[in-house]
Parts: C-alpha cells; sequence; structure tokens
C-alpha cells in the first residue's frame, strides 16, 4: 500500500513536469500533502496523540491547506498568469524528470544497506532533484517557490526513511522553517510584484559589482 | 542563563518592535547590551558547563561569544549613527533594532548549541532575520538582494537538514539517537562512511552560504551589499562565524574517522575555489561595500585552508577567524561616514578621503594593511601559521598558487584604497561635505588594536581556549 500511495508521488512529479497552469502547480502540492500524510499514518506503527497531532498539522494543514491557499493568494494579488512559462519544452522537462528518477533507481541500488528502505529513497531524492531542475527552468519567481516546496517534500519523505525518530525539538523546527520561509518568501514576492510590477526572474539582475 | 538570556533577547526585541519611542529604544538597546555581556561572563565562569541539555560553553563558544560581544557594542552605536543620519520612517527604525537583536541573539545561541538539529534551528533564524536587515531600504535593490538571500538561504538550509538526516542514518547501527556532536565523537567508529560522506557533502554545502565559500557564496555578497553597513558589519563577520562554527563542529567528528582525509580534500577544494573567485572578483569589483564582501570570501577560503591542511593549521584558523571578524566589521562600521561623504558606493565617486575625514580615512588605512596581514596586523601572524602547516602538509603547489592569488588581491584592494585616499574624485562637488566627528571612528580604532594586541601578544589563556577548541582533532 506505501508503495502504491510512494508510485503515485513520482507521477505527481511527472504531471508537474508537464502541467502549464500554476493552479495545477497547488492543486498537485496539495495533493501530495495528503499522500504524505496517508504513508506516514501507515508507516508509524505505534502511534502516540502528540505525534499524530504534529504530523497531522504538518501534513495536512500546512502542506495541503495552508501553504496552496497562501500561495493562491500570492497568484490572484499579484495578477500572476496561469502558464508558467518554462525555458524548456514540456516535452524536454518529462524527459528530464523522468531521466532523474531512472539515474536514482540506479543510484539507490548500488547502496548496500539493509536499513534503508530503498523506495522512500528514491522518491526522495527524485523529488529533490525535480525541485532543483524546477527552480533552475521555470521563468517565475511563484515557480521557484513551488520548486522549493518539492524539495520539502522530498525531504518529508527522506525523513521518514530514516529509521530512528528525530527528537520532537528537531520536528517542531522542521514545521517552523517550512512555515516561516513560504511565509517570507511570501510577503517578498508580493513586494516584488508591488515594485516591479511583473514577477519574473529576469527582473532581478540589477545587483552588479560595478 | 541561557534560558533568561533567549527570553529577555525576545522580550526586548519584541519590545523595540512594538514601542517607537525614542528614550525606551535607547534603554531597552542598553539592556540588551548588559544581557549580551552578562552572557559572556557566565559562559567564562560557567566554563564546560552544559544548560537545557542543548548549550554548552565550551571553548569555541566561549571565544566566539567573546568577539560577538565586543563587536556588538559598536555595531549597536553605528547603527544609532546610521539610522539619525536618515530620514527613515519610525517603523522601519523599529523593525531594524528588533531584528538586529535577534540576529545576535540567535549567533550566540547557535555558538552554544551542542547539538547539530539546534545550530540549525538558529541557523535559520539568522536567516529570517537578516532579511529583515537587508531589506531596510525598501527600494528595488534591497528587495533583489534580500530575495536572493532567503531563497539561497532556505535551499542552503533544507540541504544541511537533507545532511542531518543522512547522518541520522549512518548512526542507525550505534544504537542511539543523540545527534549531539559529543555523542556522535564518542561513537565515531560506528558511523557508517557511505551515510557519513554524504551527510558531510550536504552540511558543509549547507553552511557554505553563511560560511560564505564556494558553490553558496553569492548570496552573502549581495546581502553585504544591500544591508545597512552596521548590519553589514554583523553579516560579514559574526555571522559568518556561525557559518565556521556549523562546519567546523561536524568536521572534528568526521576528523576522527577514516574520512579524515577524504573531508580535507573536499574542504580544501572548495576553500581553493573561493580565493580564486575572490581574486577574479576583486580585480573587476568597483563597489567598496562588495569589495570588502569578497575580501571576506577570500579570508574564510584561508581559514578553510587552514582547517584542510592540519597541524597548526587549526590554531591558525581560529585564530583568523576572531581577529578576521574584528577587521572585517572595522572596515564596514567605517563605510557608513565614507558613504556620508561621497554619498556614493562606487569607487568612481569617491577620492581624496584623507581631506575630508582623517581618522576616518586612517581608520581605512589601517583596515587595508590588516585586512592584507602586512605586520603588525595580527592576521599576519595567522595567515603565516596557516601558510606553515600548509608547508608541513607538503601541499607546496596550492601554498604557490594561493600565494600568487593573495597578491593579486593586495594589489587590487590596494589600487582601490589608495585611490579613496589619495586620488581626488573628478566632478565631486565639495561644498555641503558634513563635517564628521573623530570620535565615531574611535571604535574602529579599538578592534583595530586589539587585533594588533590579540596577534602579536596572545594572553596565555587566549591560547589555551584556541588549543582547547582545537583538541579534539587528531594532528
Amino acid at each position: 500500500m506505501i508503495d502504491v500511495l510512494l508510485i503515485t508521488f513520482i507521477i505527481t512529479l511527472f504531471y508537474m513536469a508537464i502541467a502549464n497552469r500554476m493552479l495545477t502547480y497547488l492543486k498537485v502540492l496539495a495533493f501530495q500533502g495528503v499522500l504524505l500524510f496517508v504513508v506516514v499514518f501507515l508507516q508509524l506503527k505505534e502511534i502516540n496523540t502528540v505525534n499524530l497531532a504534529l504530523i497531522l498539522l504538518e501534513t495536512i494543514v500546512f502542506k495541503s491547506v495552508a501553504v496552496p491557499l497562501f500561495m493562491a493568494y500570492v497568484l490572484k494579488r499579484n495578477n500572476i498568469t496561469r502558464e508558467s512559462e518554462p525555458f524548456l519544452p514540456n516535452f524536454v522537462s518529462l524527459i528530464i524528470t523522468t531521466f532523474i528518477v531512472v539515474v536514482t533507481i540506479l543510484l539507490a541500488n548500488q547502496v548496500k544497506d539493509t536499513n534503508l528502505d530503498k523506495i522512500f529513497f528514491v522518491v526522495a531524492l527524485s523529488s529533490l532533484f525535480t525541485g532543483l531542475y524546477f527552480i533552475a527552468t521555470r521563468r517565475k519567481i511563484i515557480t521557484h517557490v513551488i520548486g522549493y516546496l518539492i524539495i520539502e517534500n522530498g525531504v518529508f519523505v527522506l525523513s521518514l526513511a530514516v529509521g530512528n525518530e528525530m527528537p520532537m525539538l528537531v520536528n517542531l523546527g522542521i514545521m517552523l522553517d517550512i512555515f516561516a520561509s513560504v511565509l517570507i518568501l511570501g510577503i517578498f514576492l508580493n513586494k516584488i510584484g508591488d515594485v516591479f510590477k511583473d514577477v519574473d526572474v529576469d527582473q532581478l539582475s540589477n545587483l552588479k559589482d560595478y | 542563563m541561557i534560558g533568561i538570556y533567549l527570553i529577555g533577547a525576545l522580550s526586548i526585541a519584541l519590545a523595540l518592535f512594538l514601542k517607537k519611542n525614542k528614550t525606551l529604544t535607547f534603554v531597552l538597546l542598553g539592556l540588551f547590551l548588559i544581557l549580551q555581556g552578562a552572557l559572556t561572563f557566565h559562559a567564562y565562569t560557567n566554563f564546560h558547563s552544559t544548560e537545557w541539555s542543548y548549550f554548552t560553553y565550551d571553548s569555541l563558544a566561549v571565544l566566539l561569544l567573546f568577539a560577538l560581544g565586543i563587536i556588538t557594542i559598536p555595531a549597536i552605536i553605528h547603527s544609532h549613527i546610521y539610522l539619525e543620519d536618515q530620514p527613515a520612517p519610525q517603523s522601519s527604525r523599529s523593525i531594524y533594532y528588533a531584528s538586529i537583536v535577534l540576529l545576535i541573539s540567535a549567533i550566540s545561541a547557535g555558538y552554544l548549541s551542542n547539538h547539530i538539529a539546534v545550530t540549525w534551528i538558529f541557523t535559520e533564524i539568522t536567516t529570517l532575520s537578516a532579511s529583515a536587515l537587508i531589506y531596510h531600504h525598501r527600494n528595488k535593490l534591497a528587495l533583489e538582494g534580500t530575495w536572493k538571500y532567503v531563497f539561497i538561504c532556505a535551499i542552503s538550509i533544507t540541504f544541511v537538514f537533507i545532511g542531518i538526516l543522512f547522518l541520522s542514518m549512518s548512526f542507525s547501527n550505534a544504537g542511539s539517537d543523540d545527534l549531539s556532536f559529543k555523542n556522535l565523537l564518542a561513537n565515531s567508529s560506528h558511523l557508517n562512511p557511505f551515510w557519513l560522506r554524504l551527510a558531510f557533502l550536504f552540511i558543509f554545502t549547507g553552511f557554505t552560504v553563511k560560511l560564505g565559500l564556494v558553490p553558496m557564496f553569492t548570496a552573502g555578497v549581495d546581502a553585504k551589499d544591500k544591508a545597512p553597513a552596521p548590519a553589514g558589519a554583523l553579516l560579514s563577520s559574526v555571522l559568518m562565524n556561525l557559518g565556521f562554527v556549523g562546519v567546523f563542529r561536524f568536521y572534528i567528528v568526521v576528523a576522527n574517522t577514516p574520512l579524515h582525509h577524504w573531508a580535507n580534500l573536499v574542504i580544501g577544494i572548495a576553500a581553493f575555489l573561493s580565493v580564486f573567485v575572490a581574486t577574479v572578483y576583486m580585480i573587476k569589483v568597483k563597489n567598496i561595500k562588495r569589495m570588502m564582501a569578497y575580501s571576506s570570501i577570500e579570508h574564510m577560503g584561508l581559514v578553510m585552508l587552514g582547517v584542510a591542511a592540519g597541524g597548526i593549521g587549526y590554531y591558525a584558523a581560529i585564530l583568523h577567524i576572531i581577529l578576521h571578524a574584528f577587521v572585517k566589521s572595522s572596515l564596514f562600521f567605517q563605510f557608513t561616514q565614507l558613504y556620508r561623504v561621497f554619498q556614493s558606493k562606487s569607487i568612481y565617486h569617491v577620492g581624496n578621503y584623507f581631506k575630508y575625514n582623517t581618522a576616518g580615512a586612517m581608520v581605512l588605512l589601517l583596515g587595508f594593511i590588516s585586512a592584507t596581514a602586512m605586520p603588525p596586523s595580527g592576521l599576519f601572524v595567522s595567515e603565516f601559521l596557516i601558510f606553515r602547516s600548509m608547508f608541513e602538509a607538503h601541499q607546496i603547489i596550492l601554498l604557490i598558487a594561493v600565494l600568487i592569488l593573495l597578491t593579486m588581491i593586495i594589489y587590487a584592494f590596494g589600487k582601490n584604497i589608495m585611490k579613496i585616499l589619495f586620488i581626488p574624485a573628478v566632478g565631486f562637488d565639495d561644498s555641503h561635505v558634513p563635517v564628521i566627528s573623530p570620535w565615531e571612528s574611535s571604535s574602529q580604532f579599538i578592534l583595530l588594536a586589539l587585533v594588533v594586541y590579540l596577534g602579536l601578544n596572545p594572553s596565555a589563556e587566549f591560547v589555551q581556549l584556541i588549543k582547547e577548541s582545537v583538541m579534539l582533532l587528531p594532528n
């Protein structure tokens, strides 16, 4: 069951590679949050209430509701057109994402560690690299934030792959980290929208050495 | 004490943010300085004790807290002078003061933390508070700098976290999940080398954003350029030291495993590339603040070369980061006065500074001598020791390459500083030049004198603290 969910997660990455509209990205991100919650729920054998509440907060409340809603608000406020305007055509994106997934599978097969659940490792690394690829090839600043969120989802999967539990403090820190980064990035995105009247990365190339 | 400190600093920051009263701001900032001093004193008297199970007053932390405590005082004084000079609205002033208090307290807590995840959390907080400082001017360029800084820091911090996850995978055989540095060191023989390698790569790459090395150095340069100079002084001295703490504490763990030589290779490559990149930019750069920022990158490259070479290099590296913090912050503090005279950051629009502000020009000259490690600067001693360690590690070719690059840096740095000091700027109208009190330069003189003193005649206690911080490293 967990495998099916994780494979669905990889499929969402492919879907993102060929999707054109910003709202689709946000919906896929929300869907990923739900997937992650179900995976955690099935993965943790004995779950105590506090931990469950924390994970519920992190996956459902943050990843599936709060962050996508906030991003949708940012989209609306800045009149961002719906197309994502990638530098590369979608077909190439799809091939590169496939390539990333294949390479991570090959890489995971090299790892000789019995403690490691390989499918978690593959999913985590593929979403990490897909996120970086997104950041590198999209023109809009908001897609960079979406790439960052894909990376964060990958990190979440990776933290599930780690056998031993992180202390509570760390969990709390991660949550604050994601929340604060998204909030700060969103606020500055709004400012960029106000100041530059356009939210392309091309606008951000004025800092020079002379 | 750490609890009192964190709660106190947080409430002072909150009060500064909410209350926009001038006298109250003074009182609160004074309180914060006392609190900072008290923490440093407490760290010194309660040496080696642990509080709240995540904070230890060890020798490296005490040394860096001491440097931070000294730099905090002029940073706040110069921030005050800077803000009074400008027609900034009261709200942006209160945000500035609140975030500077938050930044300094997060850096202090980051120094003291003995758990890699806690260091990570406080590094994240420094990003958030620094972003408010960089955005102080609320204009297009500041916005661009802030966006780049926040975004690259967010990615890098995520990298550090991935590294921590790999570290805990590497640790899963040891039967313990306590990731404090002490426990990691005790169990270093049980760490799985494959995961440890990945962990080191990710953690090192992540912390380079604060440390200012290749590959993530770019964001820091933009940040130091756009932040007000007193805040830039903090970003390019004590915040870089926080990045160093993050890398160095984990390096101590790795150095006690068979991966020691591999880790040295990784650090050495990044460090040499940083010196190289700094040289290339120093030759071209025309923006004075960015020139100082690139000089910081060069110094951090040298520090990490010392760490990679080992032996006496470890001692030299710690000495170098402390002295560099004093030198670079005094240069940045001086920059506010330079800007008030010429109203420009470009090297083309400034010149003949001796005529307008003699004391300030002396600071620039002495700061240049200190930053390029000419005697009697203390940096001369630490750089000499770094070169000696490289010589002893038989890295002769690397040493020659670095020396050539450093010569080019001294040439470029010297050319620009001499232009600022002696050659008149073309078309500069000096009828409106403000008179700057020499007293405003006094703090920079003290910092530079401290560099000479600590380099040439370090007290036995100071030497002992440095030796103790590198004690756990194999020779």
